[in-house]
């Protein structure tokens, strides 16, 4: 936590000024009893009315001094959080950025997103209560004892058995209120994901006529939400009401005590009720100096949180001394490569992998789900590395280029197709910024995006996402084709990329690619059989090894599993219509 | 002294964990939303806090209890000072100091017991308004769900009635206390100098116009700050799902200067909205000292003068502070209270839309059927003017498996919506064994449908249970019988808790495959009689595959069925192929009836298909 405090360190002024402005606000406020307390001993007790006068305006201008230091603690104050905050979450950005895909599945995308921005506005408020309440309430305390202890060290000790004490009632009531919150917050996180279920499942849900088994579902979380909030709640309730009899008793005390002194004529009464005042500000200042603890706490985790990302180095980082090599002719070849997204053994996704693509060659990669594609063509732009043996393009291994130029000259279509919110435009541009509208366009009719783009009324402007329109999954796909293939790469892979796009569309997809990639070589992950049929050669994969490659026709004929699948999608018959 | 609204400040620090929740939300606050009818809603949420009304009388009873003790404290106080000390009366003063003792405790049960009455009361109403919301959600139609994000439901369900829960439990016996302290302060203060009071009015007008002024303000630039804030949270979302693909394009620099601009601008809007509400603090606690030095100056000189005594100079510096502070919370307290109120106001409103159930009474119900479905002229649409069906007409005789084939789009849900009354039909008429549908009673037609769905939908408790799903009432063995039956019992088994595997969210500790068999399994427990199937698979793997094809041809023995295919070997087996295309039905048939009319399903098939031999 306090290595992230660090960030505060480019703004040390304004870290210095608001709480040295806090202090002059806290000590203007101790002012105020002390000299009332003057004004009724020195001015009403002695009949002095000049001294009321001077000490009342004193007092009057003492206000507004306070209010120049509480006015520019909050405004450096705030400045500081602010930046601070803006600092930090610039460089977790920054450092988001360089994570491979390896650290991205580690720390997972909804928990980096909760990090970026719950977890940094979490410190941020916490640095800014830093600067000011965490500052006036301690000085506070402090400040008020010294004056206490300086009216009467004999009643100060009233304050010595009560200060102790509030802080162990304090912490005995947040030691056993917060398991009851992480219960709440855990009965809340389940009454939720029933929700969720039920939003996701409405239509089978209605489907089988389940409301009530629903409700019941429901009404059983709801119960023991409501249940463990009430007694989180409750024993919150105890809280304050045990508070303010400790501040009480303690000035009931100071009354009686002092009240004795005052009569025996040892102590002056103006003293007597500052007294009281400074004990009432000492306890409720000490109360939420232990309450702001609990907040503390809170943030620790946050900042540890984010602290495990900023630890976390990326494991693919581009060769330090990358030679001249460039990819042109687009040779892949896999040189006995095993793979493990897992430290562990027995975890290998990919074992002792050998094959060559030569340049130019249409290869597609079949193969049950979990048999390792994916992971497969995932190793040749480098989104991971391979556990042992090499990968190679063009003759160089792949860990010996430099990063960019060797992605740049990859064009890899994920399974997911991932557009942003921005126009159509924008996003088949991703690939190559600088393009001209002719490259977009011609991208767009290779990927069979331009019909029905050009059908919408926005064309290329259309905006997609959170405001604009929403795509179907096949007309997303297209587009994610579309920006590959704008940056004309060397090597094309397409991670079943075409799944949702329906058969007719496809094939003329198929054909487009062939034209356009002539002479590039194309790897491409299939689940239909009518989408590798023509490629020169198919790898086919089971269980992280290859288990056979080749021909249509020749795996036809050698391949067991190779005729299941085909048989799989094509009927019993052998005979084929057409 | 030390009264309810003195520990406002440290008491609303109490409930940490909860107000993390909100991310932003510490130290900001509360967003300006206005009901629309307030009195309305608030009758409303009176008729669910009702049912504790001689809990609420109590609360009330006791907040009034606590607000006067704390009251008459600092009277005592004072009357200390001028009717013992000064005089010089020690017994006196220590009869006075038990009373006060007797009613600072006093105080301190009677606060605690007001809270935990209106703990009780607060959360046991709010569960029954969330009890109400999500059986009315239940009773919605599809298209009420079509319309919203999953996250908008959530909000209402959660986030809207925590507001009411949280103000009810807080803000509503704070107001109340705040009123009373205000007035019981004003009284206590008039008995004890009329000039003093007048004298410590000073300060108020001053108070409501810079709250007035800064308040707008504050509003203002926190709307800037929160718009800023959902910006950015968009733009990391988006950026930080889309990372791997900004990685493979390298566009990581691109996204930083993004990102800079965004956070630039977030951080100026923060700092103005940080510093206009944080002035709040210290301009409210320099009026209060303002206040205080002036009762001490004035009452002071008035002593001199034998006007009043130190007792009452002393006990109008603490009503003053009591006076002031409720003044500036009132404003706040209100403005939580009217949020929340919009918040209730929004529940109301999903409570009282029509449910799909009360349209048309239609009660009429299907006994032993047949299962022959009609579509005569049938046409639909979900937005007025773009049309997705027009005209459609088909018969299904019993027993019979239609296939429907065609473009994404087309159409062919809609087709399975419309039978289910999902949406009723624009024109036409569907009828089941002869009766229209939308005659029949919902809940009997849904029951006598079996339909599955391509997003398999399991829900996080045993596969037991998501397999009972389908009959309520069914036993252990029938359930086996079932997972058997759909080829699903197998991969159960090799499980380490077979049946009574604990299923994640969504099931994410299955695989897809193995999902659509356990709902397949599901709708062979339930037996309809017409069986409606999404078959979409276009991710799982050929093995998984082929099990889910012969456990659908299994469920598909003997009864009606509409699938929508994709697989050549089911439209193949189909008894009739209907291919949809723009809305309509272009051509029906057996796969050779279509194949040799050369048409829209034969290029179809062509493109697919030709080459594969």
């Amino acid at each position: 936590m306090f290595k992230l405090l660090s960030y505060l360190r480019a703004h040390w002024i304004y870290v210095l000024l608001a709480p040295l402005l806090m202090l002059l606000e806290v000590c203007m406020d101790l002012l105020q009893p002390f000299l009332m307390a003057s004004i009724v001993d020195k001015g009403v007790m002695q009949g002095d009315l000049a001294h009321i006068r001077d000490t009342g305006l004193i007092m009057l201008g003492a206000a507004l001094i306070g209010l120049i230091g509480g006015f520019g603690c909050t405004v450096f104050s705030s400045i500081a959080a602010q930046r601070f905050g803006a600092d930090l979450r610039h460089d977790v950005f920054r450092k988001v950025q360089t994570f491979s895909f390896r650290n991205l599945d580690d720390l997972g995308t909804g928990s980096l997103i909760t990090r970026l921005t719950g977890d940094i506005t979490q410190l941020q408020t916490m640095v800014q209560m830093l600067l000011r309440i965490f500052v006036r309430s301690p000085l506070l305390a402090i400040g008020s004892i010294v004056m206490a202890v300086m009216i009467s060290t004999k009643l100060a000790l009233i304050l010595a058995i009560a200060v102790p004490l509030l802080f162990i009632v304090m912490f005995l009531l947040i030691r056993a209120t917060l398991p009851l919150f992480t219960k709440v917050q855990r009965r809340m996180d389940k009454l939720n994901t029933v929700l969720q279920e039920n939003f996701a499942g409405i239509r089978v849900s209605k489907a089988f006529v389940r409301r009530d088994y629903e409700n019941k579902r429901f009404n059983r979380a709801n119960k023991d939400y409501t249940e463990a909030g009430m007694k989180a709640q409750r024993l919150v309730a105890v809280n304050m009401p045990i508070l303010t009899m400790i501040l009480n008793v303690s000035i009931v005390a100071v009354l009686l005590l002092g009240g004795k002194d005052a009569i025996g004529g040892s102590f002056e009464v103006g003293q007597l009720v500052a007294f009281i005042n400074y004990v009432t500000q000492v306890l409720f200042a000490v109360s939420s100096v232990a309450m702001m603890l609990v907040r503390f706490s809170s943030a620790k985790v946050s900042a540890d949180r984010i602290q495990e990302v900023m630890a976390t180095e990326s494991d693919i980082r581009s060769a330090e001394h990358p030679g001249e090599a460039r990819i042109w002719r687009g040779e892949v070849v896999f040189d006995r490569v095993t793979f493990a997204y897992g430290q562990e053994p027995g975890q290998e996704v990919l074992r002792d992998v050998s094959f060559a693509i030569r340049p130019g060659q249409k290869t597609a990669v079949i193969g049950a789900t979990g048999s390792g594609k994916s992971s497969l063509v995932s190793l040749i732009p480098r989104l991971y590395d391979a556990t042992e043996g090499r990968v190679l393009v063009d003759g160089t291994d792949v860990r010996e280029y430099e990063l960019g130029s060797l992605r740049q000259r990859i064009g890899i279509v994920l399974q997911e197709s991932l557009l942003f919110s921005g126009t159509i435009r924008d996003n088949i541009r991703f690939g190559k910024p600088n393009a001209s509208e002719e490259e977009v366009i011609a991208a767009a009719q290779a990927a069979q995006a331009h019909d029905f783009i050009a059908a919408m009324k926005d064309g290329y402007d259309t905006l997609l996402g959170q405001r604009g329109i929403n795509l179907s999954g096949g007309q997303k796909q297209r587009l994610s084709i579309a920006r590959a293939l704008i940056q004309q790469p060397g090597i094309l892979i397409l991670d079943d990329s075409t799944s949702a796009i329906d058969m007719g569309t496809e094939s003329r997809l198929q054909a487009a690619l062939a034209e356009l990639m002539r002479g590039r070589t194309t790897i491409m992950i299939a689940q239909r059989i009518s989408s590798v049929i023509d490629a020169d050669n198919i790898l086919v994969m089971d269980e992280g090894r290859l288990i056979a490659e080749g021909t249509h026709e020749q795996l036809l004929a050698g391949c067991e599993l190779y005729r299941d699948i085909y048989r799989s999608q094509h009927g019993k018959e052998e005979h084929v219509y057409g | 002294m030390a009264n309810s609204n003195d520990s406002n400040k440290a008491g609303s620090v109490e409930a940490p964990d909860l107000s993390m929740r909100g991310g932003a939300r510490a130290g900001m606050s509360a967003p300006k939303a206005k009901p629309k009818n307030t009195m309305e809603t608030i009758r409303r949420i009176w008729a669910y806090i009702r049912a504790y009304r001689r809990g609420l009388i109590a609360v009330l009873l006791l907040t009034f209890l606590t607000t006067a003790l704390s009251l008459i404290a600092p009277y005592m106080l004072g009357h200390a000072v001028d009717a013992y000390i000064i005089p010089g009366r020690y017994d006196g003063l220590l009869r006075l100091g038990g009373i006060l003792l007797a009613i600072y405790a006093g105080a301190a049960l009677t606060s605690w017991l007001q809270q935990h009455v209106m703990v009780k009361v607060s959360q046991q109403s709010v569960q029954a308004m969330r009890r109400d919301l999500f059986a009315r959600l239940q009773l919605l139609p599809l298209r009420y769900f079509d319309g919203k994000t999953h996250g908008e439901l959530m909000s209402r369900t959660t986030n809207d009635i925590e507001n009411v829960s949280g103000t009810l439990n807080q803000s509503v016996t704070q107001l109340i206390a705040s009123v009373l302290s205000l007035a019981g302060s004003l009284a206590i203060m008039l008995y004890l100098n009329v000039w003093l009071t007048l004298l410590s009015m000073v300060t108020i007008p001053l108070v409501i116009l810079f709250t007035k002024t800064v308040a707008s303000r504050t509003r203002k630039n926190f709307s800037k700050q929160q718009a800023s804030l959902g910006e950015l949270n968009g733009f990391v979302e988006e950026t930080v799902s889309g990372q791997k693909v900004i990685q493979i394009y390298r566009r990581e620099q691109h996204a930083e200067a993004q990102f800079a601009e965004i956070n630039r601008k977030l951080t100026s809007a923060g700092i103005r909205a940080q510093i206009y509400s944080g002035t709040v603090g210290p301009v409210m606690n320099m009026l209060n000292n303002a206040s205080f030095a002036l009762i001490a100056a004035v009452g002071g000189w008035m002593a001199f003068r034998d006007w009043t005594t130190v007792g009452v100079i002393v006990a109008f510096l603490n009503y003053s502070k009591q006076f002031q502070r409720p003044l500036s919370d009132l404003a706040n307290q209100f403005n939580l209270v009217q949020s929340a109120v919009a918040g209730a106001e929004r529940v109301f409103e999903t409570i009282d839309s029509a449910t799909e159930y009360e349209d048309a009474p239609s009660t009429k119900t299907l006994g032993a059927m047949k299962g022959k479905v009609e579509f005569h002229d049938v046409s639909f649409s979900y937005k007025a003017d773009t049309p997705i069906l027009s005209n459609v007409s088909l018969t299904a005789n019993p027993g019979e498996m239609i296939a429907l084939v065609g473009p994404t789009g087309a159409g062919k849900t809609t087709i399975i919506n419309l039978l289910t009354r999902f949406y009723d039909i624009g024109s036409g008429r569907i009828a089941i064994d002869g009766i229209a549908i939308n005659e029949l009673d919902k809940d009997n037609l849904r029951s006598k449908l079996g339909i599955v769905l391509q997003d398999a939908y399991v829900f996080s408790d045993t596969i037991r249970e998501n397999l009972r799903y389908g009959r309520l009432d069914a036993t252990d063995a029938e359930i086996e019988a079932a997972a058997r039956l759909a080829n699903a019992h197998s991969f159960i088994r090799k499980l380490p808790k077979g049946y009574d595997t604990l299923l994640a969210s969504g099931g994410s500790n299955l695989s897809q495959g193995q999902r659509q068999l356990l709902t397949i399994a599901r709708a062979v427990l339930a037996d309809p009689a017409i069986l409606i199937l999404d078959e979409a698979t276009s991710s799982i793997d050929t093995r998984t595959e082929m099990h889910i094809q012969s456990a659908m041809r299994k469920l598909m023995e003997g009864r009606t069925s509409f699938v929508i295919a994709h697989r050549l070997s089911t439209i193949r087996e189909a008894d009739r192929i209907l291919v949809i295309r723009d809305g309509g039905i272009a051509e029906q048939g057996t796969h050779d009836e279509l194949l040799a009319r050369e048409g829209f399903y034969y290029e179809l098939y062509n493109s697919q298909f030709k080459r594969s031999g």
